[in-house]
């Protein structure tokens, strides 16, 4: 296979105006030959900045060199020694900004495809069976661990105590675990049972124990996991909270939702599909408010259900917070952006049903405290996009259920879990991770806190 | 886990259901509710606990049947399983964080309707549990929709039935009621209202012409009922508050009613295409306009 050493060994995807109608994977993945071809071009650097630029510091040199030479088992353990969700962060980890960002090859032309590649091994892997292995010196100690979610930041910390030698217990609130990776990410960007469920599987597979439906704080608190259950240390990776809306008129009509709801609906319950026993609304014209990359989620879930959809967004291209891949993606799925544009109120017929969303164009001022340039309305340059849905994608304020049930546990200004170094937040023994901490934020720097605080945790209890 | 103990038809189309779960029985306080999943397919359904044993990890659920999923609910049998049963979640009562001496001071007045008379029978034990004595109304359409009313004597000082066709107790629905017990001179300090959302919305205007501060149960459309999707949301006081974690009960004289009952709506018409499905099987075809 002949490689352009400046650029990247195109993926297959599928065609985007068939699969605008399904909710099968967009990206097919690298075969073996297109994985090794691409491989070859990475320089194998002996200061290798891509691993710095990874939250978990996989070995990314070596584990391409690895795929180079076709020992895909090989890599899966290289990897494995890092991630405990590798077929996951292949997928949606945004690479770009981080590993390939650092990438050397990246100077002068287009970066090693440091995320395919990891998707290409974690899925081969997959096929041929290989699970990731309990180190062969670990040490069993005898103490128990309670892990309170099992979503990114919780399954990668479960997995590292779990090879570390420690006796680990997940405590999920939903019936099934992977957190936002099965109630938020859709299917056709992470599949569900092909993906999500084998990670988790491949975490219980170190010995890590999954308890679903249960609460913390509600069916169990932090102090029955110390006091009745004999837990030595808990790690709170509980998640991001309930979503934000704007106070605007209208926004209680009929056809307003969350993203958040929007997409659980679909993805944790499965409304896409015509056989399920969860409703969700098939809108005809759909206005998504926002940018990020929850934004291009609903969008394009919206899209696949069936409708013309715009996305508003009161700042422009530039700014938009969404990964560029997910806002190319969903540009070519024919999905519609209304940049510069706010809305100020939903408008409903007489039985509440929204009917349109009045928006107001925006332009750019000056930059505010994040260096952005804040928006300001244009006076006078009110229209209406008349519409069935408007999704509200605004970001989520931190859930208050732990914070209320759990003494002595503080959190900051806007919600989040104080944490030191170790991570472990103001109440001894108890460690938190994820956007329990940080707010809506990335499932990989999620990973990475869990991964920081099992190592937080094995030495406060080395120590204790 | 999550096994029917026992199954108990309680008239209509209500049904109550004894069922092991023991992390909901462990912690379930009166006001606080469940959510269910009849089957690895199946819909989450919020419903109200109406008991618990915590010694045999036991909680009592009593539903009526109004749409496909809890239609599916009523077919399973002593000896099933329900597929998943997570709770209790949303806040506890507000009465149950009250000294009892305090409590015991208060002319407290329950009134329950329909269905609601589950989790009203659950604060009213507690009560009597705690030695407080309380007052109850009791409304229903007709006698035969009137349930748990042996249960319900067992728990309340003076117990009052209104049927709107006059068919038990007191002719005319709770306002009525109330509006009778108040002209002959009976007073209240504190009511919980809990019931159908239009029950509950006149029961306030009432309440709140008397004087005598409310607390009413939500009991709205969710998903995942722990605080993360915003399904529940509704308007309290201007502001948008959430059924899940800052609920179920809120002060009745603030909760926007009619927004509420318009958001009952949402999914009315998908949720009689389920049931349309459910009824017809293999029939079922999609409905109208799928003919050709």
């Amino acid at each position: 296979m002949k490689v352009d050493v400046l650029k990247k060994v195109p993926v297959s995807e599928q065609d985007p105006k068939v699969r605008a109608t399904n909710f099968d994977e967009v990206n097919l993945g690298y075969t073996k030959e297109e994985a090794m071809a691409e491989a070859t071009r990475c320089l194998n650097c002996k200061n290798a900045r891509c691993i710095s630029g990874c939250p978990v510091n996989i070995n990314i040199p070596a584990f391409i060199a690895k795929v180079k030479d076709g020992d895909v088992e090989g890599a899966y353990g290289v990897i494995s020694r890092s991630s405990a969700l590798p077929a996951v962060c292949g997928r949606v980890c945004p690479q770009e900004t981080q590993c390939e960002a650092q990438c050397i090859r990246g100077i002068k032309g287009e970066a090693v495809s440091i995320g395919r590649l990891e998707r290409f091994v974690a899925d081969t892997a997959k096929d041929l069976g290989i699970k990731p292995q309990l180190p062969a010196d670990m040490v069993k100690k005898n103490k128990k661990v309670a892990v309170i979610g099992a979503g990114p930041s919780g399954l990668t910390c479960a997995g590292d105590l779990a090879k570390m030698g420690y006796d680990v217990t997940i405590f999920e609130a939903l019936h099934k675990a992977g957190g936002v990776l099965v109630y938020g990410i859709p299917e056709f960007r992470l599949p569900k049972e092909k993906v999500v469920a084998k990670e988790v599987e491949n975490v219980k597979a170190l010995g890590v124990k999954i308890v679903t439906d249960a609460v913390i704080g509600r069916s169990l608190t932090i102090d029955d996991l110390f006091e009745k259950e004999g837990f030595s240390a808990v790690f709170v990776g509980s998640g991001a909270g309930l979503p934000r809306f704007m106070n605007i008129p209208g926004e209680q009509s009929l056809g307003v939702f969350s993203a958040n709801e929007y997409l659980t609906r679909s993805n944790l319950m499965g409304a896409f599909s015509e056989d399920s026993r969860t409703p969700i609304m098939r809108a005809k014209k759909a206005v998504i408010v926002g940018g990020g990359n929850v934004a291009m989620d609903a969008a394009r879930t919206a899209k696949r259900l069936g409708a013309e959809v715009h996305v508003v967004y009161r700042r422009s291209e530039a700014e938009l917070p969404a990964r560029a891949e997910e806002v190319h993606h969903a540009k070519e799925e024919g999905i519609i952006f209304d940049l510069l544009t706010n809305p100020v109120e939903i408008l409903a017929n007489e039985e509440g049903w929204v009917t349109g969303c009045k928006c107001i164009r925006m332009e750019l001022g000056e930059p505010d405290a994040s260096g952005r340039r804040s928006p300001v309305e244009v006076p006078g340059s009110e229209f209406i996009i008349d519409c069935d849905a408007v999704i509200m994608s605004l970001g989520t304020s931190p859930n208050p259920l732990i914070k209320t049930t759990t003494a002595g546990l503080e959190v900051n200004k806007r919600g989040g879990i104080i944490v030191n170094e170790s991570e472990m937040t103001t109440r001894e023994g108890v460690f938190a991770g994820g956007d329990a901490v940080t707010g809506a934020a990335t499932v990989i720097l999620a990973m990475g806190a869990g991964k920081s605080a099992a190592k937080g945790i094995d030495e406060y209890l080395s120590r204790n | 886990m999550f096994e029917i103990v026992s199954k108990k038809h309680l008239g209509a189309n209500v049904w109550l259901m004894k069922v092991v779960a023991p992390l909901v029985a462990g912690k379930a306080m009166p006001g606080q509710f469940l959510i269910v999943r009849v089957d690895d397919e199946g819909e989450r359904i919020p419903l109200t606990v109406c008991d618990y044993d915590r010694e045999e990890g036991i909680v009592t659920i009593v539903f009526a049947i109004v749409g496909a999923e809890t239609e599916r609910m009523s077919y399973l049998r002593v000896g099933d399983r329900f597929a998943d049963i997570v709770g209790p979640l949303g806040r506890p009562s507000d009465l149950v964080d009250l000294p009892v001496e305090e409590l015991k001071k208060k002319k407290i007045l329950f009134i329950a309707g329909g269905v609601g008379t589950a989790p009203v029978y659950n604060q009213l034990k507690w009560l009597h549990d705690n030695g407080v004595d309380v007052d109850c109304i009791q409304g229903a359409r007709n006698k035969d929709l009137l349930i748990l009313e042996n249960e319900m004597k067992a728990v309340t000082k003076n117990l009052y039935f209104a049927t709107d066709d006059g068919s038990y107790g007191i002719h005319g629905n709770v306002c009525v009621a109330l509006q009778q017990l108040w002209d002959e001179g009976i007073r209240y300090d504190h009511c919980v209202v809990i019931g159908p959302v239009v029950m509950m919305k006149f029961a306030c205007q009432l309440t709140k012409k008397l004087g005598i501060p409310t607390v009413i149960s939500m009991n709205t459309i969710m998903v995942d009922g722990t605080g993360m999707c915003g399904a529940c949301r509704l308007l309290v006081g201007g502001q948008v508050k959430f059924a899940c974690v800052d609920g179920p009960e809120f002060d009745g004289w603030k909760v926007d009613f009619d927004q509420a009952m318009q958001r009952s709506r949402l999914y009315k018409t998908e949720e009689g295409r389920l049931m349309l499905k459910l009824h017809e099987g293999d029939t079922h075809h999609g409905g109208c306009g799928v003919c050709s």
